[in-house]
C-alpha cells in the first residue's frame, strides 16, 4: 500500500527563505539598493547634456572626463593614498591583531574599545578633530607631491587599520596553536614556522583586509574633505564639487569609473574569502 | 495486546536520490519503552524527525493514538522529544524553561508552576529553579531537557540520543533514571541511540534499523538470541560467522557442513530452510567452550585452532583462535576467568579445541535481504 | 610562535606601541584638543583661549541648535527603526537560505556598500529628483489608469534625508543580525515548536531574546553614523533638513567659530560614548557567558 503525500501536508520547515514575504522584501531591498546605481551607470553613457531623458549611446562624457587634467589628478592622489593606506593599515592591522591574539594585559576591554573608536565615531568627529589638531601643530600646507598627501593618508590610516585588526584577528581565532607546535616539534625554526605555517594561515585574511583598506580609503568623503588642501583634491571630493556645481553626464562617467575601481577590488576582496563576509557583522 | 500508540505505515522518506527510509512499517504500543538502534546513518533520526514532524515522509501513513498526522504541524502533535543536544533556552531559567511548554498552550501560570514544582522534585532537580543553562553540569541539563518535555504530559516521549553527551558512569546512572521515569508515569518512551547495550539495558521493544529500513523488532532477549539476520546478529553483541551448506534436516535440528571439516555439525533450524542451500553459522564468542585438542572425540560440534592472540577485559578474556584449515577464519572465543579449566593451558601459539552445544548456533541466511 | 621565542616582552611592545600611538596621536589628541576648545573663548581672528567657559555648550543649548540636535536624533531614529523593519526578515530569510543562496545574497547586499558614498546619494537625485525616474514611473502608471499626475517632490525634505541614510545604512544593520542568526542554535526553534510554540511566539520569546546583543549592535552600527552624517543631508535635504553635522561643518569652514563648533561635536561625541557606555553595561547584565560578549 502506498499513499502518496498530496499538498495538504503542512510545510514544517523552519525556512524563512521560501516565505513570500521574504521574497518581496528581498525583490525591494534589491531594486532600491541597486535601481539607481543602475540608472547612473546607464545615464553616463546619454548623450545629452541634461541627463533627464535618453538621447543616445555616447562615450563623449568618458572622454571629457579624461581630459580633465583636475579629474586626472584626482585620480592619482586617490589611488597613492589608497595604495600608501593598504601598506600603513596593514602593518598596523597586522600589530593590533597580533597583540590583542597573543597577549593579555590590564585594561585589555578597554583597549580593545579604543581601537574600535574610528570606526564606531561619526566622521565629522574625526574630520574636525584632524582638521584643528593638523592646524595647530602647524602641519605644513605645501610640501611637495607625494608628502603633501600625508595628512589625508594619516587619516585613512586611522579609521581603515581597525577592519584590517578585526579580520585578522578572526583569521587567528582559528589558528591551531597546536599546528605551529607540531611545526616546532617537527624540527622548524621560528622563522620557518612564521613563513610556511602563521603566514599560509592569515593569507586569506591580509588579502581581504588589504583590499577593504583599499575601498574604505578611496570611498571616504567626510574626512579627507577636512584634511585636505587646495592642492590635494581626491576623487570624492572633485565629484562632490562637480555635483555642487551641475549634474552632468561627466560627473556620472567620473562616478562610474571609480565604481568600476572600487567594485573590482572588493569583487577580488569577496571572491577570496566568502566566509569572511560574516565575521564583518560581528564587529 | 494493548493499543498501538504509534502506527507506521510504508513511510519513505528521501533526501535527494538517497532513501532515508524505505516503506518502514512498525506499531508501538501503549506504556512501552521501546527503542530505536541503529549505525549513523541508518535513518532512525530521520524516523524520529518524522514523528515530531520537523521531515515530512514522501508517502506513507502516521497515526498517534489513531489520529493521522498527516496535516498536524510538529506544535500540536501530542509528542515531546528530549534533544541529543537538550536545545534548552539559554535566556531562560530552568523553571521557565520547563513551564514553556505549558506557557504556550495557555494553562494558567499557578497551575504551570505547580507542575513544574511537582516535575523538578521528580528528576530530582529542586532548588535550581532560578538557575541558567550555563550555571549547570551535563547531568542535570539532561534532567532539565527530560523535565521540560516530561511537564506537558505527552503520550510519546522522543529520545534522541539523549546520554551521548555525559560520561560513562554518568550515563550508566541515567539509564536506570530513564527506566524509572518510564515506569512511574507510564508515558509511552521511544528512545534513539547508536549503543547497543543502551538499548537492551532499558527497553521492552527494540527496532533495529540498517540503510533505512527496519531489520528486525523484538525484545532484547529474543535480539540477541535469536536474530532473524546477519546484519542483527552482528550488531546486537558480536558473533563468529562460517559459511555452511545444509545437509539434513531432522526435526527441530539440521546438519550442515562448513567445509573446514569433514564433521557435521548440528544447529536448531528454522522455518523455510532447504536443504542444499547455502548458509551462515553464527555462534556467539560466550557460547564457546575451549578444551584440549585431545578432548576431540568427546564433542559434536567442534573446531580445532591455535590461539592468535588474547586481549585482556577484566572479567574476561577474548581468545582469538585461528581455524585450522583455513587461515582466514579467526573465531572469537570469550572466556571468564573464573570458567576456565585447571587442565588447559591457554596462551599465544597453543593448539585448542572450540565446541558448542547444537542449540547456541544459529543459522542465518547468507546474503542480507 | 612567539612563547617559544625568550624575548615575550619585545614582542608586547612591538606590537603594543605602533597602533597606540597612532590611535594617540591621531585620535586621542585631536579629540583632546577639541575637547578643550569647546571650553575656551574666541579671542581676535585666530587667537582662541582655554578659559574653561561652558558658553559653547550654554549656545548649543540655543533653540534653533538644540532643535537641530533632537531633529538629528529624530531623523538617526527613524532610520535606525526602518534599517531594523527591512534589516530583520532580511537577514532572517538570508541565514536560513541554502548554503549557495546565502553568499550570493550576502554579496549582493554587501555590494552597494562598496560602492562610494557621495556616487549613491548622487544617484539618488537622478531617481527620486521632480523629473527623475521615480516620477517618471508613476507619471507613467497615473496614465495607464488615466489619473492625472502631479510629480512628487521627494527630493530636498526630511523624508529624502531619511531615505538616503536608510540606502546608505541597510548593510550595517543586516550584517551583524546575520551573524546573529548564522550563530543561533536551530535546533532551539524545533525545541520550542516541538513543545507547542506558535511561529509568533517562536520570534518573540525566543529568536528576538536570544538574538538581542546582535540587534543592539546593528541598530548602534546605524544610528551612531547616521547622527553624525553629513553627505546626505547636505545633498538630499533642504534648507530646513540640516542636521548636526552640517551645524559643525558651517562653523568650521565659514563661521570659523571653532570653539562652538568643537563643543557641538563634543557633544555628538559624548553621545557616542554614552550609547557605548550603555551598551556594555547591558551586555553585563546579560546572561549571556561574559566570554561571548563582542566588540
Amino acid at each position: 500500500m502506498k499513499i502518496k503525500n498530496n499538498d495538504k501536508a503542512p510545510k514544517v520547515s523552519l525556512d524563512y527563505f521560501y516565505q513570500w514575504w521574504f521574497k518581496v522584501i528581498l525583490c525591494v531591498t534589491f531594486i532600491f539598493l541597486y535601481a539607481p546605481i543602475l540608472v547612473l551607470i546607464i545615464f553616463s553613457f546619454n548623450d545629452s547634456r541634461r541627463n533627464i531623458t535618453w538621447r543616445g549611446f555616447t562615450f563623449k562624457y568618458y572622454e571629457k572626463a579624461a581630459l580633465n587634467d583636475g579629474l586626472i589628478d584626482a585620480f592619482i592622489n586617490s589611488l597613492t593614498i589608497g595604495i600608501f593606506n593598504t601598506l600603513g593599515s596593514l602593518i598596523l592591522g597586522i600589530l593590533t591583531a597580533l597583540l590583542l591574539w597573543r597577549f593579555r594585559f590590564p585594561f585589555k576591554a578597554v583597549y580593545e574599545g579604543i581601537i574600535l573608536l574610528p570606526v564606531v565615531m561619526p566622521e565629522i568627529c574625526i574630520g574636525v578633530a584632524l582638521l584643528v589638531f593638523f592646524n595647530q601643530i602647524g602641519w605644513a600646507n605645501n610640501l611637495p607631491w607625494p608628502l603633501s598627501l600625508s595628512k589625508i593618508t594619516f587619516a585613512h590610516i586611522l579609521f581603515s587599520f581597525p577592519f584590517v585588526a578585526i579580520i585578522i584577528r578572526a583569521r587567528l581565532a582559528t589558528f591551531n596553536l597546536e599546528q605551529e607546535e607540531a611545526a616546532f616539534d617537527l624540527g622548524a625554526s621560528p622563522g620557518q614556522v612564521f613563513t610556511n605555517v602563521f603566514l599560509p594561515h592569515i593569507r586569506p585574511a591580509l588579502i581581504v583586509s588589504g583590499l577593504i583598506a583599499f575601498t574604505l580609503s578611496l570611498d571616504d568623503f567626510v574626512i579627507t574633505f577636512f584634511t585636505s588642501g587646495p592642492d590635494t583634491i581626491t576623487v570624492p571630493i572633485k565629484i562632490y564639487s562637480m555635483v555642487r556645481f551641475s549634474v552632468t553626464p561627466e560627473v556620472n562617467a567620473a562616478s562610474t569609473i571609480l565604481l568600476l575601481i572600487t567594485l573590482c577590488a572588493a569583487g577580488i576582496a569577496l571572491w577570496v574569502h566568502r566566509a569572511k563576509i560574516s565575521r564583518i557583522g560581528k564587529l | 495486546m494493548k493499543n498501538p500508540i504509534i502506527k507506521i505505515e510504508g513511510i519513505t522518506k528521501k533526501f535527494g536520490i538517497k532513501n532515508a527510509l524505505e516503506e518502514i512499517d512498525l506499531s508501538i504500543y501503549e506504556g512501552e519503552f521501546f527503542a530505536i538502534v541503529g549505525p549513523s546513518g541508518c535513518g532512525k533520526t530521520t524516523l524520529l524527525r518524522v514523528l515530531a514532524g520537523f521531515e515530512v515522509p514522501d508517502s506513507g501513513l502516521l497515526f498517534i493514538d489513531g489520529e493521522n498526522m498527516r496535516s498536524i504541524p510538529p506544535n500540536r502533535r501530542p509528542l515531546n522529544i528530549v534533544f541529543q543536544s537538550y536545545a534548552l533556552f539559554p535566556h531562560m531559567t530552568v523553571l521557565d524553561n520547563i513551564a514553556f511548554g505549558l506557557k504556550v498552550t495557555g494553562v494558567p501560570i499557578k497551575e504551570c508552576y505547580q507542575r513544574v514544582k511537582m516535575l523538578l522534585k521528580l528528576v530530582k532537580l529542586s532548588g535550581l529553579d532560578h538557575r541558567f543553562p550555563h550555571q549547570l553540569s551535563g547531568g542535570q541539563l539532561q534532567r532539565v531537557a527530560l523535565a521540560r518535555a516530561l511537564v506537558k504530559r505527552p503520550k510519546v516521549l522522543l529520545l534522541d540520543e539523549p546520554l551521548s553527551a555525559l560520561d560513562a558512569k554518568l550515563r550508566n546512572e541515567m539509564r536506570q533514571e530513564l527506566v524509572r521515569l518510564q515506569k512511574s508515569m507510564g508515558i509511552t518512551f521511544i528512545l534513539v541511540t547508536h549503543d547497543q547495550q543502551e538499548a537492551l539495558s532499558t527497553a521492552d521493544r527494540i527496532a533495529v534499523m540498517n540503510n533505512g529500513r527496519i531489520k528486525q523488532v523484538a525484545s532484547p532477549t529474543n535480539l540477541y538470541e535469536s536474530p532473524s539476520n546477519k546484519f542483527v546478529a552482528g550488531f546486537i553483541g558480536s558473533i563468529n560467522l562460517i559459511k555452511c551448506e545444509v545437509r539434513q534436516i531432522e526435526g527441530e535440528l539440521c546438519a550442515v557442513t562448513t567445509g573446514l571439516t569433514k564433521d557435521l555439525f548440528s544447529i536448531k533450524g528454522k522455518n523455510e530452510i532447504s536443504v542444499g542451500q547455502s548458509y551462515l553459522m553464527g555462534v556467539r564468542p560466550e557460547k564457546i567452550q575451549l578444551t584440549k585438542l585431545t578432548d576431540i572425540d568427546q564433542y559434536d560440534n567442534k573446531l580445532a585452532g591455535i590461539i592468535n592472540n588474547i586481549t585482556y577485559l577484566g572479567r574476561s578474556s577474548m581468545y582469538h583462535v585461528k581455524v585450522s584449515g583455513d587461515e582466514n577464519i579467526v573465531m572469537n572465543v570469550s572466556m571468564s576467568h573464573s570458567d576456565r579449566s585447571e587442565n588447559i593451558d591457554l596462551c599465544i601459539g597453543e593448539s585448542v579445541l572450540m565446541h558448542w552445544t547444537a542449540g547456541s548456533a544459529l543459522l542465518l541466511e547468507d546474503h542480507d535481504s | 610562535m612567539m612563547k617559544q621565542v625568550g624575548s615575550h616582552r619585545l614582542i608586547f611592545w612591538l606590537t603594543f606601541i605602533p597602533p597606540t600611538l597612532w590611535l594617540l596621536i591621531f585620535l586621542l589628541i585631536p579629540l583632546s584638543i577639541i575637547g578643550s576648545f569647546s571650553f575656551s573663548e574666541k579671542r581676535g581672528l585666530i587667537d582662541i583661549e582655554l578659559s574653561w567657559i561652558l558658553n559653547n555648550y550654554i549656545r548649543a543649548a540655543d533653540l534653533i541648535y538644540l532643535s537641530t540636535l533632537i531633529k538629528s536624533i529624530g531623523v538617526a531614529g527613524i532610520t535606525t527603526v526602518i534599517c531594523f523593519l527591512f534589516g530583520f526578515p532580511l537577514a532572517l530569510g538570508i541565514a536560513s537560505a541554502p548554503p549557495r543562496w546565502k553568499s550570493i545574497l550576502l554579496i549582493a547586499i554587501i555590494l552597494p556598500f562598496c560602492v562610494n558614498l557621495l556616487i549613491r546619494t548622487y544617484a539618488l537625485i537622478a531617481v527620486f529628483r521632480t523629473r527623475g525616474f521615480f516620477n517618471f514611473g508613476l507619471e507613467w502608471f497615473a496614465d495607464l489608469i488615466n489619473v492625472p499626475f502631479e510629480p512628487l517632490s521627494l527630493l530636498y525634505n526630511d523624508t529624502a534625508v531619511i531615505l538616503g541614510l536608510v540606502y546608505v545604512h541597510l548593510p550595517f544593520m543586516i550584517l551583524p543580525l546575520y551573524a546573529g542568526f548564522e550563530g543561533f542554535n536551530k535546533t532551539l526553534l524545533e525545541a520550542a515548536l516541538d513543545l507547542g510554540a506558535s511561529k509568533l511566539e517562536l520570534l518573540t520569546s525566543i529568536i528576538i531574546p536570544i538574538i538581542t546583543p546582535s540587534i543592539i549592535s546593528g541598530c548602534i552600527l546605524v544610528f551612531i553614523p547616521a547622527l553624525g552624517s553629513y553627505l546626505t543631508p547636505e545633498l538630499l535635504g533642504g534648507p530646513n533638513s540640516q542636521m548636526i553635522a552640517n551645524v559643525i561643518e558651517r562653523q568650521f569652514m565659514n563661521a570659523n567659530d571653532w570653539p562652538f563648533g568643537s563643543a557641538l561635536s563634543m557633544v555628538l561625541v559624548y553621545l557616542t560614548f554614552g550609547i557605548l557606555a550603555l551598551r556594555y553595561l547591558c551586555f553585563n547584565n546579560l546572561y549571556l557567558d561574559k566570554n561571548k560578549r563582542r566588540l
